[in-house]
């Protein structure tokens, strides 16, 4: 799933599904809505970079509570993050327009090397997740001490 | 009721591809990119209800303006600290700004805000007038 470098070729590939999934949903009467949440698959977007001591993922989770997500980090390095996302209560009235996604998600993200499962720590702020899972030691940048002869 | 009055803005969803250049560096520095916000938008019998969803903004970086009867909502996003070379990237980073057209029969004085969790929920009146009202009917 990580790619190592940008794909500019599937990005437009799922430009183009979204598109789709969206003419798919305007024909089937669900709502003239223009942005509809995109598959299960996809929610919540991701960003993934790293530094020498740690890869971070992040991702947007407006109006989501930390404990209202499940994170694991399984032994052969996948990452799968899941949860719900509740639908605001209207106790009247209509819907006059709806472009958020509701409902359960579930991602799981190849990770590029080997993160230390224990050390994983997450945070959730103003709706942004960030998950910091720390890189094994072994795998970390070690500075060579150069002794003069 | 509520018309959006810019369209043509791009979604959340979809990044843009100008955005990252051929290094992998974002190029927003030197053109700050704008995303439309989702919003969900409820009718009742006395209000509007608008859901947007702003994440990465705090309270204190959101500005809501009413002008004539053009709704616009701008919402800064912090900057990340981190080196801007993503190994994988879906989403751009970026303020977000949308515009709507109240209609009149909104209060546009009596709009109240609330922003938690990167969710803003916006409580637009009626004017009472248009209101429903029951008329009685008596029996003759």
């Amino acid at each position: 799933m990580l790619a190592k470098r940008w794909q500019p070729f599937a990005e437009m590939t799922r430009e183009i599904d979204r598109l789709q999934a969206e003419m798919g949903a305007l024909f089937h009467g669900q709502g003239a809505a223009t942005t509809r949440p995109r598959g299960r698959g996809s929610f919540p977007a991701l960003n993934v970079w790293d530094d020498e001591n740690a890869l971070f993922v992040e991702g947007e989770l407006p109006g989501l509570e930390l404990a209202d997500i499940e994170i694991h980090v399984t032994r052969d390095n996948q990452l799968s993050i899941r949860g719900t996302r509740k639908a605001p209560d209207v106790e009247e009235g209509a819907w006059y327009r709806r472009e958020r996604g509701f409902g359960e998600f579930a991602r799981v993200v190849s990770l590029p090397y080997d993160v230390d499962p224990d050390a994983v720590s997450a945070e959730l702020k103003l709706g942004i997740l960030q998950i910091v899972l720390p890189k094994r030691a072994e795998i970390r940048p070690r500075r060579i001490e150069v002794k003069a002869g | 009721m509520i018309s959006q009055s810019e369209t043509g803005n791009r979604t959340r969803s979809a990044k843009r591809s100008g955005e990252i250049d051929e290094s992998g560096k974002a190029a927003r520095s030197s053109t700050p990119t704008m995303y439309a916000p989702r919003f969900d938008i409820a009718e009742t019998s006395s209000e509007f209800t608008m859901f947007g969803d702003l994440p990465g903004v705090a309270p204190d970086q959101l500005e809501i303006h009413v002008d004539q009867r053009e709704l616009t909502i701008v919402g800064k996003v912090a900057p990340r600290e981190h080196s801007e070379r993503f190994l994988y990237s879906e989403y751009g980073i970026g303020d977000f700004r949308r515009s709507f057209t109240l209609d009149e029969i909104i209060d546009g004085q009596a709009i109240k805000a609330e922003l938690a969790n990167g969710v803003l929920v916006l409580h637009l009146p009626k004017i009472p007038e248009v209101k429903p009202r029951r008329i009685e009917v008596k029996a003759g």
